[in-house]
């Protein structure tokens, strides 16, 4: 295969540098290499023609090693061409050329000596991240200085190369435009190997075009890589729009954050059209920002006030389960040891039965009886029209797991240590087993086996007749439920990681390490998993790749668990609200606020949602 | 550029009827019986027309038991695609099969060979992402100025795991179709993603060939990975860009189609790639699952 990757064929051959002591036309001492890059090399120089003072010079040295004789005189006459119109600029931001001559296969520029440093180098220094306003000061400047040379006349120069590395910062903090490359037809030529992507040019730079938009694209590459301390250099090329800059850094306003998105959409039609709009947009961006606090506070509670409440029932005491629908009524345990039946459409009592314990999971339901569990230790199994007892089960301690249904039995753990296995119809056990904590985690059947995790980190797979079939251990308590899909069982766990394993033999396929503690039970659609993490946030996770896709930070713990319907992630926070985000991009579409902690998970039919939350209400809203 | 295409012209008119379907051999069709309830493979490997040196290499490791307990189906199918001159680039792929495949098969197979059942495996995307690391460290080290792009694909019981980087491709082809599975870290396909070249000017592109990652970079080598279901029928097929690249998806699919079994599809690719002008190394690895 003959390619190359941007490392590959940088060779040694590369040319000889100059030592120093060297003087060139008599006139220009070389003190030192400033850098290199390519064909061309930078120089500190001093200019001996002011013998009484040191004057520095920058000296930039370009090696033609074109071997065709035309060719190689192109190359000389276009270095002429270039060198003669950068000496005709005149604009702050940048450096006065002095002089240029060409010495054998050699050109030579020589510019004045810029003291300062240029924004890769002040990237590499810095711990932290540049503050907001001077990358927007910064830019600014740039902006200014592009859109001189994009009106330059009688032609636009493009600049073509904005990049870290070509911003110098001089002595009084403002920017300078180092590199004009004008070394560019010093490359030699198509011949096998090729520099990589640059990182930072637009997409349409690789059809040859060259346009003022285009210089927009490349200093918002540079903007974004200031903020983020991304390197686009080592990322697929083009794929800013997969890191948003908040993602990386969340000091920096959303404001200036989509100013530099558009700066950097694919589609130059979709940019800025000209440096001068885009230093527009920086400077109310900037001015925005100054209010931003107010401003977004507002715009939240616009967003909450457009929910439309359908109804609510007020019981007394906390829901902290999740409601089952069934059969057009909502069935909905509570801490006030009730569980409650309500018509779906009105939210109508229907009838209400007493344990003596807080129910704390969420109702199962086959052919027309209701099964529960309580803290009173108890498993109720309730005719589901009217609410009258059926048989009762007892394990050996609260129940706060969820009963699953399969072949005619209910799956359920308990704090006894257990997970319990009863015969739907007459309420015997078929079998239990012992796990090593308490059982909060709520069982899966899926193939005849059943799933589930324990308070101690264990995690179980067992078989219909009872027998183990695999275990494996994370290293804090899983209270997540699992979730099975396309052979995977996945789970989070409270030490921080949220699991894949594979569902017949138990190893790990892969683990994603998350900000905090994971209690909820995640959902998957269209090969993403949603999930809630005690660090605040909603995650959306591509289950092929083990790869985060976003998250939303909530103002407080997610241990309640997300539901995905018609292309939206639903899911309660115990900073109070409900959240319904967009499924693919994780953008707030609405939010309704509850007066208490929202633990459970929601149930949704026909655009109607439905929720409990700690401050004693079940809603149902419109989705 | 014109023989190419007369090359390829001809090629159709031996081979294809006038509505440009692909005619069947004339011997008899052999078809895998449907109860085959083992993985079959087939492999494929040629210089090519072009080139003087094979810089392709391939490994194929498969193992299966039975047995109570016994370990799950093991596959590991990987194709490496080197570059470099003086050759930097059959070593590097050669070496860099050679690491992945012993990482590995110690931390997967070979364990499971050895324990009772219980295993403290690492998660197999963390296990195979550091396996191609480490042959990117290998190269560095061992092959300076050389590079590979390496496709591996892990299976194991019921998840397959693919790593990969560069543009060695790995297919899916069930129910007719035809998906790939991983992303060609190339400028052109990038610029394909993006909306910016069509598939067939991509596939001229002057810069088809650039990379943006290999194995052989250096620091920040970023390996993509991902798992799906072990297949249910179908195949899988592993091949570098010496094929694909020459035949495309629909080519590719047709000749398996008709194919009596996945060696002497494998060998029929070649063949074909071969006839198209071979302007690549070739190299090919085929699996068929069985549908239960």
């Amino acid at each position: 295969m003959q390619r190359d990757t941007r490392k590959f064929g940088e060779g040694t051959d590369g040319p000889d540098r100059l030592q120093s002591g060297t003087t060139l036309e008599d006139r220009y001492l070389i003190l030192g290499m400033l850098g290199q890059g390519g064909m061309s090399s930078v120089y500190k120089g001093r200019d001996l023609h002011f013998p009484n003072v040191t004057k520095l010079v920058a000296i930039k040295e370009m090696v033609n090693l074109v071997a065709d004789q035309n060719m190689y005189d192109m190359v000389v006459r276009n270095f002429e061409r270039e060198a003669d119109l950068l000496a005709t600029l005149s604009h702050p931001a940048i450096p006065t050329i002095y002089d240029n001559f060409t010495h054998k296969n050699r050109s030579y520029l020589v510019m004045e000596f810029i003291d300062g440093q240029d924004l890769e180098e002040i990237l590499a220094e810095v711990d932290d991240f540049i503050p907001e306003e001077r990358v927007v000061g910064w830019a600014i400047e740039l902006c200014d200085v592009l859109h001189y040379l994009h009106n330059h006349q009688p032609q636009p120069i493009i600049f073509r190369d904005m990049k870290p590395s070509n911003v110098m910062i001089d002595q009084h903090s403002h920017i300078r435009l180092i590199d004009f490359g004008i070394a560019r037809h010093f490359q030699p030529g198509e011949k096998g190997t090729m520099i990589g992507t640059e990182g930072y040019s637009p997409p349409e730079q690789y059809r040859g075009e060259a346009s003022p938009t285009g210089d927009v694209y490349a200093l918002g590459a540079t903007l974004h890589h200031l903020l983020t301390k991304k390197d686009p250099r080592v990322e697929a090329p083009f794929s800013f729009a997969e890191r948003p800059i908040r993602d990386y850094n969340q000091l920096v306003s959303p404001e200036l954050e989509h100013v530099i998105e558009v700066a950097l959409s694919y589609d130059p039609k979709d940019r800025y059209p000209s440096a001068a709009v885009m230093k527009e947009a920086l400077i109310s961006s900037a001015k925005r920002t100054g209010l931003l606090s107010k401003e977004s506070f507002a715009s939240v509670i616009k967003h909450s006030s457009t929910v439309e409440e359908l109804w609510s029932f007020r019981c007394e005491d906390e829901i902290r389960g999740s409601p089952l629908l069934y059969k057009d009524t909502i069935y909905i345990g509570c801490y006030d040891n009730n569980i409650y039946a309500l018509s779906a459409d009105e939210g109508e009592f229907q009838w209400k039965f007493a344990t003596e314990g807080g129910i704390t999971g969420k109702p199962a339901a086959e052919d027309g009886v209701i099964f529960v569990g309580s803290e009173d230790s108890r498993l109720y199994a309730i005719t589901a029209n009217r609410g009258g007892i059926v048989w009762t089960y007892y394990a050996e301690g609260p129940i706060r797991s969820s009963p699953a249904l399969s072949d005619g039995h209910v799956f359920i753990g308990s704090d006894d240590r257990k997970l319990h296995v009863v015969n739907q119809v007459n309420g015997r056990r078929a079998w239990r087993v012992e796990a090593n904590a308490p059982i909060w985690s709520s069982p899966v059947v899926e193939n005849e086996r059943v799933y589930f995790g324990c308070e101690s980190g264990d995690f179980y797979c067992y078989d219909f007749k009872g027998e183990l079939k695999w275990r494996q251990k994370a290293k804090r308590a899983i209270t997540s439920s699992p979730l099975i899909e396309n052979g995977l069982v996945f789970f989070g766990s409270r030490d921080w990681t949220f699991y894949a394993l594979e569902a017949e033999n138990g190893w790990q396929v892969w683990r994603f390490r998350m900000g905090g503690a994971t209690i909820s039970t995640p959902a998957i659609e269209d090969g993403l998993l949603y999930v809630g993490c005690g660090d605040n946030n909603i995650y959306a996770i591509d289950a092929r790749h083990a790869r985060e896709v976003w998250r939303y930070e909530t103002d407080h713990q997610v241990t309640g668990s997300p539901v995905v319907h018609q292309g939206s992630v639903y899911c309660g926070s115990v900073d109070g609200s409900f959240y319904c985000l967009d499924f693919k991009s994780g953008r707030l579409r609405w939010r309704f606020h509850t007066e208490g902690p929202i633990t459970g998970t929601p149930v949704i039919k026909d655009n109607v949602v439905y929720i409990g939350s700690t401050d004693h209400k079940l809603y149902a809203l419109l989705a | 550029m014109a023989s190419l295409i007369e090359v390829i012209k001809s090629f159709f008119k031996s081979k294809a009827t006038p509505t440009g379907e692909i005619e069947r051999p004339q011997r008899p069709v052999v078809t895998v019986p449907d109860d085959v309830r083992q993985i079959i493979i087939g492999t494929g490997q040629s210089t090519g027309i072009e080139r003087s040196h094979n810089e392709d290499a391939l490994l194929v490791i498969n193992s299966s038991a039975t047995g109570d307990p016994s370990p799950p189906n093991f596959g590991l199918f990987v194709v490496a695609d080197g570059m470099g001159g003086h050759r930097a680039g059959e070593v590097a792929s050669a070496v860099s099969i050679r690491t992945v495949a012993r990482t590995v098969t110690e931390q997967t197979i070979v364990q499971m060979l050895g324990a009772d059942g219980e295993n403290e495996m690492k998660p197999l995307q963390d296990l195979l992402r550091g396996a191609i690391e480490q042959a990117n460290q290998a190269v560095v080290e061992q092959v300076p100025g050389g590079g590979t792009t390496l496709t591996a694909v892990v299976m194991l019981g019921q998840q397959i795991t693919i790593g990969h980087v560069g543009d060695s491709r790995a297919y899916l082809l069930q129910d007719g179709h035809t998906e790939v599975l991983t992303r060609d870290h190339s400028l052109v396909e990038r610029l394909r993603e993006l909306g910016q070249l069509t598939a067939e000017e991509a596939a001229v592109h002057p810069q088809r060939n650039v990379l943006y990652r290999a194995i052989g970079q250096g620091a920040n080598l970023e390996v993509d990975v991902s798992s799906m279901p072990t297949p249910r029928g179908g195949y899988l097929m592993v091949c570098s860009d010496g094929l694909w690249g020459v035949l495309g998806d629909e080519r590719m699919k047709a000749i398996i189609d008709v194919a009596p079994s996945p060696q002497i599809a494998c060998e029929k690719l070649v063949d074909a790639a071969n006839a198209a002008g071979g302007p690549d190394n070739i190299t090919v690895i085929l699996v068929r699952f069985p549908s239960d």
